[in-house]
């Protein structure tokens, strides 16, 4: 087993879980409402990618921004429909996750239809395959694309969290909504704000990956969507460092379980982690002290 | 014209009751306050104004706008700020990044900065804790922080649910101290307090409320010389 292969693959697939965690910690954070959708945005916006390459004929590169709109749309018309009329009503947290899970199986059948069931791909010559030369591993050119597009879109969110107004109210917010109410902010237009966001890291994950898998199903998203859920356990509910840890700790597991000869059993690996952090610490890996909820 | 109008009050807790008609006015510039036993509608008077709670009839006029029904933030945005019970300070976030929350509304970037270097004028303790994480400091420095919070957006009209509940007696009086420098400044405030001694010596005007309803009012320095009031609410 070549280590430094290993670690490679999981520094980018991680960044891939990351971003698509991200967006289920920052709804998490800001509403205490798991978005079980979160999975079916991240396919369409692996989708979209593929239209804006095959239909629009831009480039790849181009088609993450545009998947990200789209997919961030999405976000906010899940929030509109599925999310925001329980809330107006006080119901339950329970309501809205199962609402959530309603509005995941409506956005897969409507992928069903208009896409089929058949796996999609990028066309060939779009994504440049070819491992960069002169290395003793393997990587492509693809690989660190998303791991920098990963990291660049992280720190962008960490930004906007930590300095802009928008981000001050998000997190006010994610405090307390009635206190924040009384401050001035309109917690509507600060949930639109985080279902967008959520949306749109969906969206450019779901295009990395599936550049980096080339497969394109409307099915995509089950693989990522227990996953995480792991990851943001992992990190802390709602914790948006916790979730960039514990993205690249999944994909670490998982690498390195396929490594040993566990291929079939990688799945197994992550969820045993899974049982193991909520058995043992639940508050997740990544101490209470250092979280920075949005 | 008064600066706030409550006419008529009532809001109800499912079938419970809280408010049955109440009704009252601040004028500019005047501090006035409604003095209570626990449970009386006190922290329900002030939500409904603050649009925190549903109104099942009555009307509330502030600045000549009807804001009954009004939106929480509206009712903040258009200069009515109510400083909650018990502080309610964004613990995670530090003592700036609260004072700027508290100016969320404006967008008078230089008005912001001015306000900001006169809180800090007014609170050198929150100036050496800029920094730090808001939950970190004393009950009596969140009550400052609360209320400079507040002050940062600019409000006309200030209302302060129990500001010196859970204090030792010595910091009591500098909430106090605070209220009068406030009022000095020429912004009316509506004081909610169970400590109707002090809130009747610094108010212009008070109001009783038992049960849901206003049962006396009357100038603070008359209601002050009331026996009744003494040996109901004075202890």
């Amino acid at each position: 087993m070549n280590i430094t292969q290993q670690i490679v693959n999981a520094i980018w697939l991680g960044g891939v879980y990351s971003l698509f965690a991200l967006g289920y910690a920052l709804v998490f954070s800001v509403l205490g409402v798991l978005n079980l959708a979160h999975s079916a945005v991240f396919m369409w916006g692996a989708f979209i990618g593929l239209v804006a390459v095959t239909q629009l004929n831009i480039s790849v590169w181009a088609a993450i921004p545009v998947a990200m709109l789209v997919a961030g749309g999405i976000g906010i018309v899940l929030d509109v429909v599925a999310f925001a009329p329980l809330r107006r009503r006080n119901a339950p947290r329970i309501s809205q996750l199962i609402s959530s899970i309603g509005a995941a199986i409506l956005l897969v059948n409507i992928a069903q239809l208009i896409f089929g069931t058949q796996p999609q791909r990028f066309p060939l010559g779009s994504i440049p395959s070819d491992p960069l030369e002169g290395l003793p591993i393997r990587i492509t050119p693809i690989q660190i694309v998303i791991l920098v597009v990963a990291v660049v879109l992280m720190a962008m969110l960490q930004y906007l969290v930590v300095r802009t107004r928008a981000g001050q109210a998000m997190r006010a917010v994610a405090f307390n909504q009635r206190v924040a109410s009384l401050l001035g902010i309109n917690s509507g237009n600060v949930f639109r704000i985080t279902f967008f966001l959520a949306g749109a890291l969906a969206g450019a994950a779901g295009v990395l990956f599936g550049l980096a898998y080339n497969t394109i199903t409307p099915f995509m998203g089950d693989s990522v969507a227990l996953k995480g859920l792991t990851v943001i356990v992992l990190g802390g509910l709602g914790n948006i460092q916790g979730a960039v840890v514990g993205g690249f700790v999944v994909a670490a597991l998982e690498v390195f379980s396929i490594a040993i000869g566990g291929s079939n059993y990688r799945e197994a690996f992550v969820f045993t982690l899974l049982f193991l952090i909520l058995l043992f610490r639940p508050q997740g890996l990544v101490g209470q002290a250092a979280e920075t909820r949005a | 014209m008064a600066l706030l109008e409550v006419r008529d009050l009532h809001v109800s807790y499912g079938a419970i009751k809280a408010l049955r008609g109440v009704s009252f006015k601040v004028e500019p510039g005047q501090v006035v306050s409604l003095i209570g036993a626990n449970g009386a509608g006190k922290s329900t008077t002030l939500n409904a104004i603050s649009g925190l709670l549903h109104v099942t009839r009555g009307q509330i006029t502030f600045n000549g706008q009807d804001i009954t029904g009004w939106r929480a933030d509206r009712v903040t945005a258009s200069g009515l700020v109510q400083v909650p019970e018990g502080r309610q300070i964004i613990a995670p976030m530090t003592v700036l990044e609260n004072l700027m929350l508290g100016a969320y509304p404006r967008s008078d970037r230089d008005g912001v900065e001015t306000d900001l270097k006169d809180a800090f004028d007014r609170f050198p303790r929150l100036y050496e804790r800029r920094q730090q994480k808001a939950g970190s400091l004393s009950g009596g420095e969140q009550q400052m922080l609360a209320v400079g919070r507040a002050l940062m957006a600019r409000p006309r009209l200030l209302m302060l649910d129990e500001p010196s509940m859970g204090l030792a007696p010595l910091l009591v009086s500098e909430v106090f101290r605070l209220i009068a420098s406030i009022k000095a400044q020429g912004i009316a405030i509506l004081l909610v307090e169970q400590n109707a001694r002090k809130a009747l010596q610094l108010a212009d005007y008070a109001y009783v409320l038992e049960r849901g309803q206003i049962v006396q009012e009357g100038a603070a320095a008359s209601l002050w010389a009331d026996a009744r009031i003494v040996s109901a609410y004075l202890g």
